[in-house]
């Protein structure tokens, strides 16, 4: 049997394309022409939910995807996860050592994956990289400086959540909250409960400050996974339209 | 950017730099015998040394893994690592700290790779300056000839075979090098560097680097207090523990 042409398959359109900064030698930005979508968030702000529905959502409607994620590099993951057991990392230290790591996945997946038309979906990309050394301390020019290699992505999604629900949502899930998402290296409370929501509330406001600079999209990620959902592929769709 | 000096710290930072070949290394390693013995306070740190991401270099490079960015990145991360839990806390406590290769090293491998010199420079602008740096300026050919005599094994990354300029490793080591001293030279008037003729004896370049350093830091103000402690008496598990040897070539 014929197969039939399906009407509902989208050619992605060209979008604005651009560095940050002096980006990556080499590249032809005109050549880039999947699209690249960004989903930031705390842990328990829905980020995984919403990127397995956007992958199922894009597949079914014809479009090939690749996932990329904080830690996921062939280079530094294994050294990273290591270093960051030992708690033994200063805090330019890993902020570099997650520079790396980025760096690595975005020449070697992100940028030929957008090259051969595929849709990258990140969870997380430098600005929850940038939020956190913020909240450290780091200085907010150096870090704009060190991500100059970054690619504007088509969009980002930041999933805001109250600390309070996230708290909620991690502990329903793990019955803890993570170290390092509690900020206790900082040690703004020797209680892992208090540091979570200080900490929380401190990287919001990191976010807050960062939107300024780099306009992504605020969720509010307090409703249903259907209504996040929804919100996203209305403006993934826009993106896909070129616009 | 300010030197450790103007800092404030009660330590001094000398860095040595200079080209493969060019004696750098051994010029350091007398100097530290020599403070050493003079009951100077003084901790000796290596380019590219930090146990911590050793692995990922090293994986890095064996399976050619690296861009010109995540070359830079991740010596960045070595000497923050250095920076961080080493060198700053004993600056703090008054050592003579010296570096085989600083930032300049960076400064001068990375732009010839291709990173932009802004980016580079940005990154490594939280660490400050040397106190004293040593540049030691042989003639190309005679670096070139002291690492090649031997035709040793040069590695991809050493040699710059990244940057394609030959198929040939050792005529890509060539040109890499070549290039890798302009960048130095470039450099040489705005970084202060001492500039040492390392064309000359081994000894004729530590007697210059010693007196040198006599005139420029007061010797006194680094020694310990109090002698040496007694080494701890031999117990039966010693050998349990691994003893953190402060790396000599």
């Amino acid at each position: 049997m014929k197969a039939r042409t399906q009407p509902d398959i989208v050619i992605p359109k060209p979008g604005r394309r651009r560095f940050y900064g002096h980006g990556i030698a080499g590249v032809q930005l005109e050549e880039l022409v999947g699209k690249l979508i960004v989903v930031e968030g705390a842990d328990g702000s829905g980020r995984s939910t919403q990127i397995a529905r956007l992958v199922e959502w894009l597949e079914t409607t014809g479009h090939a995807t690749v996932q990329v994620g904080l830690k996921r590099s062939t280079l530094v993951s294994a050294e990273l996860e290591r270093a960051q057991e030992g708690n033994i990392l200063s805090r330019t230290t890993l902020s570099l050592f997650y520079a790396t790591d980025f760096a690595d996945q975005l020449e070697n997946i992100i940028l030929p994956a957008l090259k051969a038309g595929f849709i990258v979906l990140a969870d997380r990309y430098i600005y929850t990289l940038m939020a956190r050394d913020m909240v450290r301390g780091m200085d907010e020019p150096w870090l704009k400086n060190l991500y100059g290699i970054a690619l504007e992505p088509d969009a980002v999604f930041y999933l805001s959540v109250e600390p309070q629900e996230l708290v909620q949502r991690n502990l329903s899930k793990s019955a803890t909250l993570d170290y390092w998402e509690s900020g206790m290296d900082l040690g703004l409370s020797r209680d892992l409960f208090d540091s979570f929501v200080k900490y929380q509330t401190s990287t919001q406001a990191a976010f807050r400050q960062l939107q300024k600079s780099y306009g992504f999209t605020i969720v509010d990620g307090n409703r249903s996974v259907d209504a996040v959902n929804g919100e996203f592929r209305k403006k993934i769709m826009a993106v896909l339209a070129g616009k | 950017m300010k030197t450790f000096a103007e800092l404030n710290f009660p330590g001094r930072l000398i860095a040595v730099e200079g080209l493969d070949g060019s004696g750098k290394s051994t010029q350091i390693y007398l100097l530290k015998r020599w403070l050493e013995a003079e009951g100077v306070r003084v901790y000796f740190s290596e380019w590219n040394s930090s146990e911590l991401v050793k692995s990922a270099t090293s994986k890095g490079k064996k399976r050619e893994l690296l861009t010109p960015n995540t070359f830079s990145l991740i010596h960045a991360t070595d000497f923050a690592d250095r920076y961080e839990r080493h060198l700053l806390p004993l600056l703090r406590a008054g050592y003579v700290v010296l570096c085989d290769r600083y930032i300049f090293t960076a400064f001068a491998r990375d732009v010839v790779r291709g990173c932009p010199p802004a980016w580079v420079r940005g990154i490594y602008n939280f660490a400050a300056l040397p106190d004293l740096t040593f540049f030691f300026k042989s003639d190309l050919e005679v670096s070139l000839n002291r690492i090649l005599d031997g035709r040793p094994k040069l590695k991809f990354f050493e040699a710059g075979m990244d940057l394609r300029l030959s198929g040939d490793l050792y005529e890509s080591f060539r040109i890499f090098q070549g290039r890798i001293l302009e960048q130095y030279l470039a450099m040489s008037t705005e970084f202060d560097f001492i500039v040492i003729d390392a064309n000359q004896r081994v000894e004729a370049q530590q007697a210059i680097v010693r007196q040198l350093i006599s005139q420029r830091l007061d010797l006194a103000r680094f020694k310990r207090r109090s002698p040496l402690p007694l080494p701890p008496p031999v117990r039966r598990y010693e050998k349990a523990f691994e003893i953190d040897e402060e790396p000599v070539e």
